[in-house]
């Protein structure tokens, strides 16, 4: 696990809200709680999905993802929630803290 | 013996047209009880035994958490169907089955129906139907809805799974590995104490979903007293799962489910990658419908062109339709005047119950080519991309970005709109587009407008009219904001939406939708409309022998009743009171009103009208007219849309307050500001 650790340390976390169009990622987690969570969670956006920025509305918001062979739309607001792992970590278990 | 079967899936999986297949025309539409969501009911027979298909909302989940969901989630539990046909998406199987999963996991037997097999197949995906079936113990029947293939086979496998016993619930488990296991047997353990917790419900999912936090099994806990046990538990042996997780139960649970579902579809599915990396002509056509440059004007141009469409088409029916219902009309009492009938009668049944039923069969025509347009919308998966490109602009308003659409066509007549409503999932953006729909200007208000105008502001009788529609577009957007923060707060609105490949839509699905919808509104707005109507005709007509509508009428003295309420806004005569009262019917009306009432009919009012109002009071009058309670078709159909008298009460009590304020504003204002 040290390896990956250290691979997890030199990246930086970051929302889905930003990555560019043409970004990929892996989910780390979702944060908050309540409906939206859930909505999200259960629409497959659980940690360690695959996914990648498909494009964005005229006005930057929405976004559309990628992921699990769909295409889902969230609003930039609602992508803040869904926390993205730093490229190379797909292994570290738990996501990188 | 009568089976009752549940037919569950994805939305954008075909369900409907494997609903339409399965039963034929044999459908009955209702409402789920209590809520205004859709519930189509459909009857099949083969080998002798009837079969009732339930058409439950299309769901990506049943995790309860939008109104669609509970509603499968609650018909599942309680009404406990003796088998579960779900709709999966071969195309896009992963999505598909994280449902059907959910569904096997409260036991419900299950067949899957694997549609869109063609689909599939042009995306070089391949299924093995057989390993499929295998690994989640359960029928697989592929079928091709669209082209009615496989349609055979489904209702065969239903009724052998059906004839194998419908009792036999199904046992199946899913593995939440080592990490989850142990404490959700610690859960069942404790469940298993109260086996009356949630009936029918098997005690692993009980736990799961307590885990997960279903709001409807923590207050099940919470009543049969298991509540804090099992809070200790999942506090205690929860807390050092998380840890080990780096992640919350609830995302464990999920994540879980959703790994045993990838795991079956990579040994089911097969992809031809040479097809893999080709553009897929959805992609295309999406690089130009959601493009920075031209998403949002395509878009204006597609609802623009809807809108103009709707009205082009609908308004020469609409005419046809209306003097056929004068000459029934006339006819009528002509006949009854022959045959010795009191005129009172014949009045009767000419202006109210004729004229009552025509004003009911005029909206038909809107109605069926605006659902029409919003079902080739819909189907075609454009509804989503004009959602996706406007969401910004409407959310700004607090709106979802499909509000637009009904928003639009409220320009042209608020009934389609408030019907056109419906394709708003969440009921708070529902209930708040209703609510503000009727300040969208419709056509009917127009003639009003045209008339006072032209009297009034001459050269600027363009201005005054357009001014109208800006005030109406802007009291409907401070009301938005004003009901997401009160009446809705909390409740926040959410997109999250898919967007689903485009595809052609069938022309059999949408005239099927259209009709529905047409013969609703007749159906269950009518009856109300009609009653109004009648209302009105004996307001205006007794006591018997007086002119109708005339001063001495019960109309005009509820109207020289009502006058000096009017006096603030400047218009405190008779006149205006009774010609408000008749707009209540329709509001083109009130022309025809004022024109009966100052004589000399429509052609005199200009020389009538400067003796009764100012331009400052005229222009409050066309607030009032602009703003106060819609028609009584619109009241009718937002009491049917939203299924509750209180909220309809609220619409009307708030529109007239509203209006009533803004001409008393105008017309204040505009004194203190020196005008007329």
């Amino acid at each position: 696990m040290g390896v990956l650790s250290g691979c997890c340390e030199s990246g930086k976390e970051k929302a889905l809200s930003a990555l560019s169009v043409g970004e990929g990622g892996v989910v780390a987690r979702i944060e908050g709680d309540g409906s939206l969570k859930r909505r999200i969670l259960e629409m497959g956006l659980v940690p360690g999905t695959q996914l990648r920025v498909e494009r964005k509305a005229p006005l930057n918001d929405p976004v559309s993802v990628w992921f699990r062979g769909y295409e889902l739309s969230l609003r930039v607001d609602e992508a803040d929630a869904v926390i993205i792992r730093p490229a190379g970590c797909a292994g570290c278990p738990g996501g990188c803290r | 013996m009568g089976f009752t079967v549940a037919l569950a899936g994805n939305p954008n999986t075909g369900k409907t047209s494997i609903f339409n297949a399965l039963t034929g025309s044999n459908q009955h539409v209702g409402n789920w009880p209590g809520v205004t969501v859709e519930r189509k009911e459909g009857y099949f027979r083969a080998s002798g035994s009837d079969v009732k298909l339930v058409d439950l909302p299309g769901t990506y989940s049943l995790g309860a958490a939008s109104l669609d969901e509970e509603i499968a989630a609650d018909f599942l539990l309680r009404s406990r169907p003796d088998l579960a046909v779900v709709v999966a998406d071969a195309s896009n199987l992963e999505r598909s089955l994280y449902l059907a999963v959910q569904m096997l996991e409260t036991g419900t037997p299950l067949v899957i129906a694997l549609n869109m097999m063609d689909a599939a197949a042009e995306k070089g995906i391949t299924i093995d139907v057989e390993k499929l079936s295998a690994l989640l113990g359960v029928p697989v029947v592929p079928t091709v809805a669209r082209r009615k293939e496989g349609i055979g086979d489904l209702k065969n496998t239903v009724f052998s799974e059906l004839g194998s016993g419908s009792a036999r619930r199904s046992s199946f488990a899913l593995p939440y590995g080592e990490r989850l296991s142990p404490l959700l047997e610690e859960l069942e353990a404790c469940i298993a104490e109260k086996p009356e917790l949630v009936p029918g419900l098997p005690f692993r999912t009980a736990a799961v979903k307590f885990v997960e936090g279903d709001p409807g099994i923590r207050a099940a806990a919470e009543k049969a007293g298991l509540a804090r046990n099992m809070e200790e538990i999942v506090a205690g042996k929860g807390a050092r799962v998380e840890e080990s997780l780096g992640y919350d139960l609830q995302t464990a649970v999920i994540e879980r489910r959703w790994g045993f579902v990838s795991g079956v579809t990579a040994e089911a599915v097969s992809r031809d990658l040479s097809l893999k990396t080709r553009l897929s002509l959805s992609d295309r056509i999406d690089r130009v419908v959601t493009s920075r440059t031209l998403g949002l004007p395509l878009f204006f141009l597609v609802a623009w062109a809807v809108f103009r469409l709707t009205y082009m088409i609908g308004d020469p029916l609409v005419e046809i339709l209306e003097s056929l219902v004068e000459i029934l009309g006339e006819r009528a009492a002509g006949i009854m005047g022959a045959a010795g009938a009191s005129d009172i009668l014949a009045s009767f049944v000419q202006d109210g119950v004729i004229g009552g039923a025509g004003s009911v069969v005029v909206f038909f025509p809107h109605i069926f080519i605006l659902f029409a347009f919003i079902a080739l919308l819909e189907d075609s998966g454009y509804m989503a991309r004009g959602a996706f490109v406007m969401d910004r602009l409407m959310h700004l308003m607090g709106l979802h970005g499909k509000s637009f659409i009904p928003m639009l066509m409220g320009f042209g007549c608020n009934v389609p709109s408030i019907m056109g409503t419906r394709i708003l999932e969440s009921r708070r953006d529902r209930m708040i587009t209703l609510l503000i729909l009727p300040f969208m200007s419709c056509s009917a208000r127009l003639p009003v407008f045209v008339l006072f105008s032209g009297v009034f502001f001459g050269d600027r009788a363009g201005t005054a009219v357009f001014s109208l529609y800006v005030l109406g577009i802007v009291v409907a957007v401070i009301s938005a904001k004003i009901f997401g923060s009160t009446l809705f707060r909390g409740k926040s609105s959410q997109l999250v939406m898919e967007l689903p490949p485009y595809h052609i839509p069938s022309a059999g699905m949408v005239l099927r939708h259209a009709w529905e919808r047409g013969w609703q509104f007749l159906r269950k707005a009518g009856t109300f409309i009609l009653l109004a109507v009648i209302g009105v005709w004996a307001l205006a007509s007794f006591p018997w022998g007086v002119e109708y509508g005339s001063r001495e009428s019960l109309v005009g003295r509820i109207g020289e009743m009502l006058a000096p309420l009017f006096v603030p806004a400047g218009f405190g005569f008779w006149q205006a009171a009774v010609a408000l009262f008749f707009g209540f019917f329709a509001k083109e009306v009130v022309v025809g009103t004022f024109g009966a009432l100052l004589g000399g009919g429509e052609a005199g009012l200009a020389a009538a009208l400067p003796g009764l109002f100012t331009p400052l009071s005229a222009y409050a009058f066309l607030v009032m007219t602009l703003l106060y309670v819609p028609c009584v078709a619109v009241v009718a159909a937002f009491r049917r849309e939203t299924g509750s008298w209180k909220w309809t009460l609220f619409l009307v009590a708030y529109t007239t307050l509203v209006g009533y304020m803004g001409a008393v504003i105008v017309y204040q204002g505009g004194r203190l500001l020196g005008i007329g």
